[in-house]
């Protein structure tokens, strides 16, 4: 065990892998020689050279078209997109291609490909490089999404995209890079759609992901403290595959749920998490699900407007406020 | 060693050949290899013919989109390269799949959605794919198989292996963003890799100077000082030797190429288009240039080809187009059990 930043255990992951297989190669835009926008590939040109740490021009389409292609011949190319708002330029090769290829030929080629990409809000980038845009590729039948929100989830999340036959978007977070901790030794993988259960509680379930289920988490141990209110937290990890088990068991227990998420509130993860969760425990719920999420607007550039759009703790508060006023009425009926 | 030029003045006849030798047409070449193009080329026009009829008949749903009138340029594209190299193309490409060596009964099985078909019938015309042979996919999106070729050619790069990827377009894909990217791309990078406009002369209903600022097409190349050239897409002899040169230079010195290819779709964009934009006196003039019929000519005056050598080619090419029809309505359709399989690669398919 070693506590090490998000963003090293991605850099120490990309290492390993292009270290253990000859086939692994990191592609996109100011990789190398720039060491990447924001430092996951530094020192990675200078240790594997220009075959394996491949710099593009800037044209989304056109590279991880390439890497698309590359994969089908057999190599497991890690594209690097520089934030996930730059992904729409790429969507046709994503969406129609990479997604498409496995099933529409018959099973006859498989897309081994790994798309790394920062997305999330409040470094003040305003609305074309704040967004939260996995539920895009969550919808997509042929593709993976998954969602570290800490660097040992980092670590074994990545290297399972890496040695995934599929085509994989592996979301990270701005303001997750410089958090710190434990990661596990050893060449470990962690299985897409396995929720992790963060905390253990009994009174009601947070479901989150990526850097929101870092605030869930840290919200839940205050709430304890402070109300000695019992709140377990979910962090489902892996948007596609979904793990309904967990996220299911968990409410069966506490028969409340709330779901908070960086991204829009219309058609979001929320709206699919909430779905599955009647569909599969109305009988154990004892309130509304709660959603908690980014307010419905391009995200703004002034301060107080950022955070006002951006969900916060203080949202989740009101929210635990809300179904924990449904259970006293519960109880004292 | 024969220089470029001499083959080429011995491709319009005039070189120091012996008329009446299969080197009057093209070098290096026997007359059943000659022959054999033709074969191919008649076998792709009653392929499209009959995939026309099937669709009007049912058997067929979805577009479908036909090689009339592109033969010379299917057929000059295939016997260019060598077996092993990997092909990608656009969604009209029944005729690049048989001449690749997909047997033309597959072909219309997938055509009518059986499991026979080569993608298993899960893609249908406009998805004909099969990884034994290197045909990497019909695609059904405009652009979308350029950066895989490219992509493709980079993985062989990568490996440094012999083969090179030939990517076939339409016209008006040379208007959009792929299209520039990848040739940047496969410049950039030097790239095994052969472009192919198929200048048909209209993007469905847009005429090519209707949507391209820059025409004359294989001009384009020059933004990404990568050679190119224009011939003749009804000659197919033509389209062979560029292709064949376009295929050595990526081979053996990584350089990609764009050749473009001019013929003219004597039906409308897809089966179902009426085709009520082309004046009926420009139809007329290019259908009197069947490259079928040029190419007969061509092997008749060379000596090659006789009127009963012309019928039995003809008469093998319809049989093999009606044993693949057979073979399509005889074979099954996929269970409904199969639906989700091949979703996910390496989890039982799902």
């Amino acid at each position: 065990m070693a506590e090490i930043t998000y963003r090293q255990a991605l850099h120490d992951t990309l290492r390993e892998e292009l270290l253990r297989d000859e086939n692994v190669f990191l592609i996109g835009e100011e990789i190398g020689r720039f060491e990447g926008s924001y430092k996951i590939t530094a020192g990675l040109l200078q240790e594997f050279g220009p075959k394996r740490v491949v710099d593009t021009p800037i044209c989304e389409n056109g590279f991880v078209g390439l890497a698309i292609g590359a994969a089908m011949l057999g190599l497991r190319p890690i594209v690097e997109i520089m934030t996930i708002n730059f992904i729409a330029l790429a969507m046709d090769e994503i969406v129609n291609h990479a997604a498409k290829i496995y099933y529409m030929f018959g099973g006859q080629c498989p897309v081994p490909l790994v798309i790394r990409t920062p997305g999330g809000g409040g470094q003040q980038l305003s609305a074309t490089h704040s967004q939260n845009l996995e539920v895009w590729f969550a919808h997509v039948p042929g593709l993976k999404v998954v969602a570290p929100s800490t660097p040992a989830d980092a670590r074994g999340l990545l290297r399972t995209a890496v040695r995934d036959d599929n085509p994989v978007l592996f979301l990270e977070n701005l303001a997750l890079y410089n958090t710190r901790g434990e990661v596990p030794d050893g060449d470990y993988t962690i299985p897409f759609g396995k929720a992790r259960v963060m905390k253990e509680g009994h009174d009601l379930t947070i479901i989150s992901y990526s850097r929101m289920a870092v605030v869930a988490l840290d919200v839940a141990r205050r709430l304890e403290q402070e109300r000695q209110l019992s709140v377990e937290v979910v962090d489902v990890r892996s948007l596609r595959p979904l793990d309904h088990e967990t996220i299911v068991n968990s409410v069966k227990k506490t028969n409340r749920a709330i779901i908070f998420e960086e991204d829009w509130r219309s058609y979001g993860v929320g709206a699919e998490l909430a779905a599955t969760l009647q569909e599969e425990a109305f009988d154990y719920l004892d309130a509304p699900i709660q959603r908690v999420a980014g307010a419905e607007v391009p995200l703004p550039y002034s301060k107080p407007l950022e955070q006002a759009a951006l969900p916060s703790a203080r949202q989740l508060v009101e929210a635990v406020d809300r179904l924990a006023i449904r259970k006293r009425r519960v109880v004292y009926a | 060693m024969e220089t470029r030029q001499q083959r080429k003045a011995a491709a319009h006849g005039a070189g120091p050949n012996t008329p009446g030798s299969p080197a009057s047409l093209l070098a290096g070449t026997d007359r059943e290899t000659l022959l054999n193009y033709y074969y191919q080329m008649v076998l792709i026009r009653y392929f499209e013919e009959k995939a026309g009829e099937m669709y009007t008949r049912a058997r067929i749903g979805g577009y479908c989109h036909l090689n009339l009138g592109e033969e010379a340029t299917v057929v000059g594209f295939c016997a260019g390269l060598e077996p092993d190299d990997y092909v990608y193309t656009n969604y009209r490409e029944h005729g690049y799949a048989i001449c690749r060596g997909i047997s033309p009964a597959v072909v219309m099985a997938e055509l009518f959605g059986k499991k026979t078909g080569c993608s298993l019938g899960r893609g249908g015309s406009m998805h004909l794919f099969d990884i034994k042979r290197r045909f990497m996919g019909g695609y059904g999106i405009v652009g979308g198989q350029l950066p895989l070729a490219v992509g493709a050619a980079f993985a062989l790069a990568y490996r440094g292996a012999r083969e090179i990827v030939a990517c076939q377009m339409g016209d008006g894909t040379t208007n959009g963003g792929p299209f520039h990217e990848s040739l940047n791309l496969a410049k950039l990078y030097r790239l095994p890799v052969v472009f192919l406009i198929v200048n048909n002369q209209y993007g469905m209903g847009t005429r090519v100077d209707q949507g391209s600022a820059v025409p004359d097409l294989y001009r384009k190349a020059c933004a990404y000082d990568m050679r190119s050239e224009r011939v003749d897409g009804t000659d197919v002899l033509a389209v062979l030797e560029a292709v064949r040169t376009a295929a050595r230079i990526a081979r053996e010195e990584r350089e990609p190429s764009l050749i473009e290819a001019v013929s003219y779709r004597f039906r409308g964009h897809s089966v179902v288009d009426p085709d009520r934009y082309r004046p009926e006196d420009e139809v007329r003039r290019w259908r009197e240039r069947d490259p079928i019929v040029l190419y007969a000519t061509r092997l008749k005056e060379a000596g090659l080809m006789d009127e009963a050598t012309r019928q039995e080619l003809e008469t093998r090419a319809q049989q093999e187009v009606e044993e693949a029809v057979r073979f399509a309505e005889e074979s099954e359709l996929p269970s409904v059990e199969e639906l989700y399989d091949f979703v996910y690669a390496g989890e039982g398919g799902r």
